[in-house]
């Protein structure tokens, strides 16, 4: 038995699809751009046998990811998903120094209130020592 | 040429290295892993084509990276690098989240001591308030990475070398 429109992938490889075509759910028809990426990168049999060794129900992710990394590696053959990563990280270190720049600005600004209020304090003692001292004769 | 050992790659293969061997440069003898790894996620004839449509000064790098790919997704088989990029986007947006509150702070502090503040000024804090647009909307990340999360495959998401190992 055999499904009635044949999956992407065998239809790609010029074959019979099975009822039980591994890859079938998760490369139809009508979208043979992300088989064809697949086959391209990891190859049909290998991509067969990763799925394989997953249990059914993480699959249909895997067949996500797999899908993601051939054509990222499609689009940058040279650094792939890798260079998506390297972005990221990137991304990360100028953002904490950022962060980093602002919280220091803030701490700054926190110092400079608390003197502020410090130096204010201390006037006011002074100014109430200074009252009481004419208060007496 | 007679004396030489094969390359990692046709050792694994089992055939003769010819003096033009593609992957002769990039998997030597002495780390049959690395070849091992490549061919097991990618195979060996997927993996020249790559290298034969790209410039001899790219390759060495295009082979790091597979190399990296494939421990990934020896590592992890569901997610593989993806994982990794979902991890590292959600530190990024944690990051501009925690940026946008500091800088809602720095804005406040300023209001506070200089209540007259010109408008093109408030203007310019408040673009720099928006929280920056997500670079990698050209790269299609797909939506579900806000839920897949592995840090199996980052040793050290700071330190680049870590890429090549």
């Amino acid at each position: 038995m055999s499904h009635s429109t044949r999956c992407a992938a065998c239809k790609s490889l010029r074959r019979r699809c099975p009822k039980d075509c591994v890859l079938a759910p998760y490369f139809p028809p009508t979208n043979p751009q992300r088989f064809a990426c697949v086959h391209k990168i990891f190859g049909a049999s290998n991509t067969t046998k990763m799925l394989e060794q997953l249990p059914l129900h993480l699959r249909a992710v895997a067949a996500d990811c797999m899908s993601f990394e051939a054509s990222s590696r499609v689009e940058d053959p040279v650094y792939g998903t890798v260079g998506i990563i390297s972005q990221l990280q990137e991304q990360i270190i100028e953002a904490q120094s950022e962060l980093v720049k602002t919280k220091s600005e803030i701490a700054f600004h926190n110092a400079q209130q608390q003197l502020q209020q410090q130096q204010m304090q201390q006037l006011q003692m002074i100014n109430a020592i200074a009252q009481e001292g004419e208060d007496w004769p | 040429m007679g004396g030489s050992s094969p390359c990692a790659s046709c050792k694994l293969l089992r055939r003769r290295c010819a003096k033009d061997c593609i992957f002769a440069p990039y998997f030597p003898s002495d780390d049959p892993h690395k070849f091992a790894i490549v061919h097991k996620v990618f195979g060996a004839s997927n993996v020249s084509k790559m290298l034969q449509e790209l410039p001899v000064h790219q390759r060495a790098d295009a082979v790091s990276s597979l190399v990296y790919e494939a421990n990934a997704r020896v590592r992890d088989p569901v997610y593989g690098c993806v994982g990794a990029i979902s991890f590292l986007q959600n530190q990024v947006s944690q990051l501009e989240m925690q940026l946008a509150v500091a800088q809602a702070e720095i804005l406040c502090i300023q209001m506070q001591q200089e209540p007259n503040l010109p408008t093109h000024q408030i203007d310019q804090v408040d673009k720099s308030l928006l929280l920056s647009t997500n670079n990698f909307d050209d790269n299609n990340i797909p939506q579900y990475l806000s839920f897949a999360s592995s840090s199996n495959v980052i040793q050290d998401p700071l330190k680049r070398e870590s890429l090549w190992t």
